[in-house]
């Protein structure tokens, strides 16, 4: 399944996107929101599942090769993350629910 | 292909920049043709690496150099050193502050990633004078 259509299937709220990261496939998913742990157990192609919204998060996101980051729990984006997410590509989306429930979801369509 | 190197002065108070060096070398791989999972490998290491430079060390310096067989890079910084070694390479060890926590730094999980994900690692360290960390990744 493509990140765009995960986006449509969740109903993910946009916070940034394109055409290339839109029809990149998603291989997985991976919860949680330290930096470290994402980068060392993520693997390339997740679903990014996480409340931080930080620059750094998305520096991680393209370095570890992600699919694309979703905030959870109505996690907000930083501007300057907003705009590091646009210069590197990272789809970034947002949803009410919670980590687990995002990837309970997750797993239903992958 | 002509070896590449690459030199990049890391500043040691600027959160938001921090991670700009590997994120330049993962580009200049992409564009020669080392496999996604090598650049993966060199990329998290490498910011790692660098993110360490900029909380625990004020900043400092990476050469990278890429050959077809081999990326090597040496990130040497003239922060406080690493008192002991073999504690800090434990996953979940880390004396990094509350305010870069925030940020969801401090895991004690750089040092074991930069292992995991590198070839060969070495850790030259002097209390009150600096470290210097060399990495291998081969391309194979
Ligand atoms: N360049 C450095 N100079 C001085 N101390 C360092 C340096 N790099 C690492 N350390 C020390 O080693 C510890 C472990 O580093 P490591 O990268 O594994 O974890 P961390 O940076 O604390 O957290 P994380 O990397 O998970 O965000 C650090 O907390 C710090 O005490
Ligand atoms: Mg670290």
């Amino acid at each position: 399944m493509t990140v765009g259509e995960l986006k449509d299937a969740l109903g993910l709220k946009v916070l940034c996107e394109n055409d290339d990261a839109l029809s990149r496939e998603v291989t997985g998913g991976y919860c949680g929101d330290l930096l470290s742990w994402v980068m060392s157990r993520a693997r390339s192609g997740d679903a990014w599942m996480t409340v931080m919204g930080n620059i750094n998060s998305i520096g991680v996101a393209a370095l570890a090769d992600i699919s694309c980051i979703i905030l959870t729990d109505s996690a907000t984006l930083d501007d300057d993350a907003k705009m590091r997410a646009e210069q590197n590509g990272v789809a970034i989306f947002q949803t009410e629910k919670n980590s687990y429930e995002t990837a309970k979801e997750l797993s239903k369509l992958i | 292909m002509d070896e590449i190197k690459l030199h990049f002065e890391v500043s040691g108070d600027d959160f938001t920049r921090a991670g700009e060096a590997s994120g330049e070398v993962k580009r200049v791989l992409k564009e020669i043709w080392f496999s996604s999972a090598v650049i993966r490998n060199v990329s998290i290491a490498m910011y790692e690496g660098e993110i360490n430079m900029v909380i625990h060390a004020g900043g400092g310096e990476i050469d990278v150099e890429i050959s077809p067989e081999c990326i090597s890079m040496v990130l040497a910084d003239h922060g406080p050193g690493i008192e002991n070694v073999e504690l800090a390479m434990q996953e979940g060890y880390s004396t990094a502050p509350d305010n870069v926590r925030c940020l969801g730094f401090g895991a004690g999980m750089g040092l074991p990633n930069i292992k995991k994900y590198t070839d060969e690692m070495d850790i030259q360290t002097e209390l009150g004078v600096g470290t210097t960390i060399t990495l291998k990744v081969y391309n194979q």
